[in-house]
């Protein structure tokens, strides 16, 4: 029996099991299913991360290593090429490996980290014929910087995520000639640092409030057909452009990998599709917990390392120190707010403050973000700008949740 | 010189080439494509049908019918996936009630078992998440669902491992009668035939007038589809059709049996082989298919595909000798996926008549297993990884498919040569993120097992390149 699984050894998971070593757990095992531990950061070969965290700026890989070197100077047990198959309510996990085996290990907690997967062509629907040459950014950034192939020449990417973005500009260091980034939405889902540093920079033309039309080709992309599209996402007949290229990478968003959680029956928010957790990451299942992309999608690492070590130190807590009791607050999502993380908070198992992850809906300009419980304003934050691509946080010290009743909401309110 | 050499192996040219290798003959198949299962076979609704639609009378009714139960019969046999799970016909005004009742009793006609009209409630009853409209449904028992490119698969398969010999990527260019026989041109050289069997499909006519007066045209009718992730896949238990028209079967929404949910088609006029979506053609199936299940959530969407029918107008097949010995199995529309095994075994009794003598091989097999982990229990996987480590390394996870599964794919009488060939065999990238994780590591294994570049890996037909070079040389040119 251990004390603690982690399931995943990306950033999530290699915090969350090197702050549970710091926190005193002894008996620690990871789960990773590639052969090396790092996760999505191995094939993030470009600089940018860290820059909050360790206030210097590293590649993926280098940020993957500063938590392996702690790891390593840890007792925690690693079980890498081995694939987590289903955690039961009663923490038995499932799994198997070349050289694990079939296994099933108990824990007294379990930490879910299996991070977050790509949207697909078939969750929006392109239409057209379906060719090779059409595949998600990520799919690309793996063949370009861990196999060393090139995916095509001629680029057109649909979706301004940040990981579409960043291939943009490592497709065309790689000699491919990138000719578009169509994003549907009138604003970008990316970081603005990766619009000019990725785009920009190289001349890329980014076509806001734009889709792809229609897929052409018969066995290898041809064409893609590029559409100006009206204020509800349908395409303007007599819009279109069309672009003669080869590839088209898809960067239409990122979705919490939550087939365990689903399959061990956790409650899920339909609004991160990640668990429904509570100030420290617990989820609905008692003694399981869950950070990073898995919970919901971040745009920096840095905040992954900060989510994850809450997770870590929680689940020694819950194995040290028993269950932590407490009613719990609901946090609502109000006006210009799509979600919040946690979505519940105990009070009474908060230590001094907790932080509330959240993101708009929409692009606001110098604004306040309200917490209020009914009518009652607990506290408010000023920011100059918020966007949809950039994941905001807030504190909230624990005096201020102290007595209250009923639901919390975060709500952003526009100056003017 | 060839007994019987089939052109075409979908499931029609499979089925024949496996009823085939019972006898001791030499028995040819040419397909174009680079494997087998290409054409209108991987792209349909997947359905076994009962046989009530057809005409009582015809060719097609009898084979639908006897397809029905063969097809059952067979998947247990031969390891394909098959699910019993009945179809309800929706009738939503007192006209289509009527539609109902002549379906009916056509069914009785042609031999259906089973069929029963139900009350709205009843079939709500049955089926919780169907239209409060619905006023009344036919419903069929013997109807059920098939894994349709693995049932070919298994058929193609059964014929190579019983002497059946497989030319991929031969396409017919011309025929010419020499002797008792035919001189068949392809692309790869001669072959010289007793008997020439048209299972062409929606090129079924081209490869007829090669051989015979013009009898028929092909009249291509592309239905479209989506397929929904598993967590839609219980929203309906049976396949729920709307009444027929004359544009075929209307849209359906139905279980698979991979566990995910299937709504189409439509049907529209388009080329032989134009298997694109559109924008106009998905909205329609999607707006038709609310109609019948109104909850059905089509953001759970994971892929959109196109299928093209071999129609040819007429309400049967066209079947038989149309040349000495020349054997059209052609226009093979819906529901020719559900008689297929049928027409190969129609086939070899009209070749039997014709005089080809069949005498029956004593070491014939019709057997065929391959494993699929995610079905076996604890105890099972792991003896197979003890036994065998690449059976523990799961490279698909949506499906969890195991690298063990695809290796022992590559050892099949038809090995995959293509990732989706890969995916037609051991369902690796069917799942929910479309083989965005294992696409990539399917390549490798792929480019390991056949000694061949990453790069020369295909995603599917001939031509169709994944990769284009290596990184620091691929963009010299652009």
């Amino acid at each position: 029996m251990y004390d603690l699984i982690v399931v995943g050894g990306g950033p999530a998971g290699l915090a969350a099991a090197v702050y549970a070593w710091d926190s005193g757990l002894r008996s620690i095992l990871i789960v990773e299913r590639d052969r090396e531990l790092g996760g999505i950061l191995n094939q993030c070969i470009h600089n940018g991360f860290g820059l909050t965290y360790f206030k210097e700026e590293l590649t993926g890989p280098e940020y993957a290593h500063r938590f392996v070197e702690l790891l390593q100077k840890t007792g925690v047990e690693v079980r890498t090429d081995t694939m987590v198959l289903d955690v039961t309510p009663d923490r038995k996990v499932h799994m198997t490996g070349p050289a694990t085996g079939y296994r099933v290990e108990e824990a007294k907690s379990v930490i879910l980290a299996m991070g977050c997967r790509e949207r697909t062509r078939g969750a929006i629907g392109t239409p057209g014929t379906r060719p090779a040459g059409v595949l998600t950014a990520g799919a690309a950034q793996r063949y370009v910087n861990v196999e060393g192939f090139m995916p095509g020449k001629r680029v057109v990417i649909l979706g301004s995520g940040d990981i579409g973005l960043i291939m943009a500009r490592r497709m065309t260091l790689e000699g491919a000639k990138v000719l578009a980034c169509v994003e549907v939405m009138p604003y970008s889902g990316g970081l603005t640092r990766n619009i000019v540093q990725c785009l920009e920079d190289f001349g890329i033309p980014l076509y806001l409030s734009h889709t792809v039309t229609e897929i052409r080709g018969d066995r290898r992309v041809e064409q893609v057909v590029v559409s100006r599209v009206d204020q509800r996402r349908q395409p303007i007949p007599g819009t279109e452009m069309v672009f003669d290229c080869d590839t088209l990478l898809l960067s239409v968003g990122l979705i919490p990998e939550t087939e365990l959680n689903t399959r061990a029956g956790i409650e899920l928010d339909p609004r991160t599709k990640g668990a429904v957790v509570y100030e420290n990451m617990e989820t609905s299942l008692p003694g399981v917990f869950t950070c990073g992309n898995v919970t919901h999608v971040h745009d920096l690492v840095d905040f992954v390392t900060q989510e994850s070590q809450r997770a870590g130190a929680a689940a020694a807590k819950y194995v040290l120190g028993g269950e932590p009791a407490g009613e719990a607050i609901p946090l609502q999502n109000g006006d210009a707010v799509s979600y919040t993380v946690p979505q519940r908070v105990r009070p009474a198992n908060v230590d001094k403050a907790v932080e509330v992850f959240f993101r708009v809906n929409r692009i606001c300009g110098k604004s306040e973000i309200l917490v209020t419980a009914g009518e009652r304003r607990l506290a408010a934050f000023k920011r100059d700008r918020l966007a949809p691509g950039e994941m905001e946080h807030i504190t909230l010290p624990k005096a201020l949740l102290e007595g209250v009743t009923g639901a919390v909401t975060v709500s952003v309110k526009e100056a003017g | 010189m060839i007994d019987v050499l089939i052109i075409g192996c979908g499931v029609t040219g499979a089925a024949t080439a496996m009823e085939l290798s019972r006898y001791r003959l030499d028995v040819a198949v040419l397909e174009r494509e680079n494997d087998v299962a290409l054409g209108a076979t991987r792209a349909n609704s997947a359905i076994v049908h009962a046989g009530y639609d057809p005409k009582p009378g015809t060719l097609m009714a009898k084979l639908n019918v006897r397809g029905c139960a063969r097809t059952a019969e067979l998947c247990g046999k031969l390891d394909v996936p098959y699910q019993n799970c009945g179809s309800l016909v929706l009738a939503f005004s007192e006209e289509e009630v009527g539609t109902l009742r002549t379906l009916l009793d056509r069914g009785i006609q042609n031999g259906v078992p089973g069929l029963e009209i139900l009350s709205g409630d009843e079939a709500r009853r049955r089926e919780p998440h169907l239209s409060d409209k619905v006023l009344a449904a036919l419903w069929a028992p013997t109807a059920g669902i098939v894994s349709p490119w693995e049932l070919c698969l298994a058929m193609a398969e059964t014929a190579v491992k019983n002497g059946a010999a497989l030319h991929l990527e031969t396409a017919v260019t011309g025929l010419e009668r020499a002797g008792e026989g035919w001189l068949v041109h392809t692309t790869r050289g001669d072959f010289a035939a007793r008997y020439v069997v048209n299972a062409a499909g929606v090129d079924s006519a081209l490869i007829h007038d090669m051989a015979a007066p013009h009898e028929f045209d092909i009249k291509p009718s592309r239905g479209e589809y989506y397929i929904l992730d598993k967590s839609e896949g219980k929203r309906v238990s049976a396949v729920i059709f709307q009444c027929p028209s004359e544009r075929g079967k209307g849209v359906l929404v139905g279980p698979t049996v991979h566990g995910n949910l299937i709504v189409g088609p439509n049907a529209e006029a388009s080329a032989p082989h134009d298997t694109a979506t559109t924008a106009e053609g998905l909205d329609f199936v999607k707006r038709t298919a609310m109609l019948s299940v109104p909850g059905l959530n089509f953001g759970q969407s994971i892929r959109n595909f196109s299928g093209v029918r071999a129609n040819s107008g007429r309400e049967d097949f066209v079947i038989g000798f149309k040349a000495p010995g020349f054997l059209d199995l052609a226009a093979i529309c819906s529901p020719g996926l559900t008689s297929a095994s049928a027409i190969g075994e129609y086939a070899a009794e009209l070749l039997k008549e014709d005089g080809l003598p069949m005498e029956a091989k004593p070491d014939f097999t019709l057997e065929r297993r391959r494993t699929r982990f995610k079905e076996l229990s604890s105890e099972d996987r792991a003896a197979l990884v003890s036994r065998d480590p690449a059976y523990g390394r799961v490279i698909c996870r949506c499906e969890t498919v195991t690298e063990g599964e695809i290796l022992e794919s590559l050892r099949s009488p038809i090995p995959p040569r293509t990732v989706d060939g890969v995916k037609r065999r051991v369902n690796a990238g069917m799942g929910r993120c479309q083989g965005g994780f294992c696409g990539p590591r399917v390549v490798d294994i792929l480019a390991r097992e056949l000694g061949v570049t990453p790069d020369e890996i295909l995603q599917d037909r001939t031509g169709s390149r994944i990769l284009v070079g290596k990184t620091k040389e691929a963009g010299a040119d652009v």
